[in-house]
């Protein structure tokens, strides 16, 4: 293999690395001034690394330590893309509050770095540093504002927590390379054929429980909450969707490429984490009063519906991940940027109080949080639908029954708070006049909206045959 | 063989005493310089063993850097240590199961590896050292993982910048170039005062 074809194949990777370290160097030089700068450019690098991905070739590198195949391709535009909103409504969000620097958008370039190298995980080592590469970067954004108290403790809560994660994801695969003898995933998966061991299966599950951390499944979901409601609401757009979609496919690789001869023993730690994530977010959530807070338990919960697609263990419940996290991920951004639209007399608006008698106030605003709170419940014809359609589908066909009735079952009280936003916003008292919406959150806002209703049934038609594509990557039947 | 033997057991002596020394003793500092003669001696062990690139690591690294950095926090903190050590007869005996725990497994393992034999190195091409040897899977195999560490060590150099550099306006600074630029010219100003009258600016 010539080096050129090389460096085609890991084309997003390098053009991210190169692309994050000139404009360091750019940035460090010309100082704060430069961020619209930096922001501009990094932006660009993002949509040339998510149409590298697009054009790159197919194939592994370093004796298969770096994947590069229709899932990663598939998985990378949409992070890239996410990563490119994340950086324009940060910075703008941080130049309004006088705070902007440049390292904002190097900071996210190197997490979306760190996103690909996880997608792009064969092996049990470039997957650590991908989690940690991505882990790192989005802690210091949530201490971004360092000034901010809330802010800094949920940065150390996230950092001190991801650590312990990391350690545990550690933990496990020494364990595996022990008991394997390799920490490749193809050579893993040789040294198991016919029955994996006791030793291998507790490395397994020391795996699942770092990933399931990463992923924010309960039972490790604590920091969730804490988090979304202290760090920035563009920060928590950022980490709530991209690097989430990172992890399950990363997840899904190791489990599927790593362990296929054990499938019935990670499947039922799976289906156990699903069904805990699932009743947690469902019912945690009724007594949030912060919407912050209030989304980070319904994240938890639609981890649950994506981690019961990933239980199948199949393509088609591959595909249903696919289309589920895709679509869940435009709806997460939404609805942080219309939480990072609005705010009343200078400061953000995240009480549920706050947003009693919008619809008078800012009416275009409140029907895109109805829209994309209903999607987030799973109503049809919007995107929430459709997504939670797949992922039913594919379980009831592979005859997790069980689980796909306890899903919907938990999406019952779920169904509660999402529609006690939308009545606190049409049919409460006014609570005051609010600021101007900031015109970029709120244009992101909007366009969600938009895919979440009419869009999203002409996308679907695009994006199942891509994501069926990408799930054959796997191999699966 | 001899000579071998001595020196391994002078080591390791050394390495057991010190750091039984680390722990019990008074002075902080004191238990920080014991934990460097600790580092010594383990690198004088991977010496005996063959492995001169983990020594030197061990000197560089344990010695220069993290035993450099626990003096300062000893001596810059104002961290009580007596009252640290309160209690240390009353978890003596929890420390003292958990550390029989761990001579029991240390013990079955080596067991176990004695049993069954250890699997032998990969034996090393002829006049090639163990550093270079390192340096060639480094920089081709584990090429990829190299440079991604390197990078998650440059997201934490970042994190350090952003998080705690503060641009602090008005503080006077040292322009070097400035000072050289200097000539008589922009240095050094004639003036004729009148007689009786002073310098005004």
């Amino acid at each position: 293999m010539t080096p050129s074809h090389m460096l085609q194949i890991a084309g997003p990777e390098v053009i991210l690395a190169l692309g994050a370290l000139a404009l360091l160097v750019f940035g460090a030089f010309r100082g704060d001034r430069s961020t619209g700068l930096v922001s501009a450019l990094a932006g660009l690098v993002l949509l040339g690394a998510a149409a590298a991905a697009v054009a790159a070739p197919m194939g592994t590198l370093f004796h298969g330590a770096f994947v590069a195949d229709q899932a990663t391709a598939f998985a990378k535009v949409a992070m890239y893309l996410l990563s490119a909103v994340a950086i324009f409504l940060g910075e703008r969000w941080l130049s309004r509050l006088k705070s902007s620097r440049f390292e904002y958008p190097v900071l996210i370039l190197l997490s979306a770095l760190g996103m690909g190298i996880m997608v792009s995980a064969g092996d049990l080592i470039s997957l650590y540093i991908g989690v940690e590469l991505q882990s790192l970067a989005a802690y210091v954004l949530c201490a971004f504002r360092r000034d901010d108290g809330k802010a800094s403790e949920a940065a150390l809560k996230y950092f001190v927590l991801g650590s312990l994660a990391s350690g545990i994801l550690l933990y496990g695969a020494s364990l595996i390379y022990g008991f394997a003898g390799s920490t490749h995933f193809l050579e893993i998966a040789r040294a198991g054929h016919g029955a994996a061991g006791t030793g291998v299966i507790f490395g397994v599950v020391f795996l699942a429980c770092g990933l399931a951390f990463k992923v924010s499944a309960a039972p490790f979901h604590m920091w969730t909450p804490d988090v979304y409601e202290g760090a920035p609401t563009p920060v928590v757009a950022f980490i709530a969707a991209a690097p989430k979609l990172a992890a399950l496919l990363v997840f899904a690789r190791a489990l599927l490429q790593g362990f296929p001869d054990a499938v019935d023993q990670w499947s039922q730690v799976l289906v156990a984490i699903a069904a805990i994530s699932m009743a947690v977010g469902a019912l945690a959530g009724l007594v949030q009063r912060n919407l912050k807070r209030l989304l980070a338990y319904s994240s938890i919960l639609n981890i649950g519906y994506a981690l019961m697609a990933l239980s199948t263990g199949t393509a088609l419940g591959l595909q249903a991940m696919f289309v589920f996290m895709v679509l869940y991920m435009i709806d997460v951004t939404g609805f942080f940027s219309a939480l990072a639209a609005l705010s009343r007399d200078g400061r953000p608006m995240e009480k549920i109080e706050d947003f009693a008698g919008l619809s008078q106030e800012r009416p275009g605003l409140a029907i895109v949080i109805t829209v994309l709170s209903l999607s987030l419940l799973g109503l049809p014809p919007l995107s929430g639908f459709w997504a939670k359609f797949y992922v039913f589908k594919a379980a009831l066909a592979s005859g997790h029954w069980q689980i796909a009735v306890f899903g919907l079952v938990a999406s019952v009280p779920a169904a509660f708070y999402y529609l006690r936003i939308i009545k606190t916003m049409w049919f409460d008292p006014g609570a005051g006049r609010t600021d101007a919406p900031a015109p970029d959150a709120q244009a992101v806002a909007v366009a969600s909206a938009v895919w979440a209703l009419p869009l999203v049934l002409l996308g679907l038609a695009a994006l199942d045959p891509l994501a069926q594509t990408a799930a054959k990557a796997f191999g699966l039947q | 063989m001899d000579l071998l033997a001595l020196a391994f057991y002078v080591l390791s002596a050394i390495a057991v005493l010190s750091a039984l020394m680390v722990v019990s003793a008074r002075n902080p500092v004191h238990s920080v310089l014991f934990l460097i003669l600790t580092f010594f001696s383990s690198a004088g062990l991977f010496v005996l063993l063959g492995a001169e690139f983990l020594a030197m690591l061990l000197v560089v690294v344990y010695v220069g850097a993290v035993a450099v950095l626990f003096l300062f926090v000893v001596m810059m903190l104002d961290v009580d240590f007596s009252s640290l050590r309160q209690g240390f007869v009353r978890y003596l005996p929890f420390g003292a199961v958990v550390a029989l725990i761990l001579a029991i497994e240390m013990g079955l393992t080596a067991a176990a590896v004695a049993a069954r034999g250890a699997k032998p190195l990969a034996a090393a091409p002829a006049g090639v050292s163990n550093t270079e040897q390192i340096g060639r899977v480094l920089y081709t195999d584990y090429f990829y993982y190299f440079q991604a560490a390197g990078l998650v060590l440059l997201v934490a150099m970042i994190g350090a910048i952003v998080l705690t550099l503060r641009h602090k306006p008005g503080v006077k600074r040292q322009d070097i170039a400035a000072q050289t630029a200097r000539t008589e010219k922009s240095g050094m100003r004639v003036v004729t005062p009148a007689t009786g009258q002073g310098i005004v600016e």
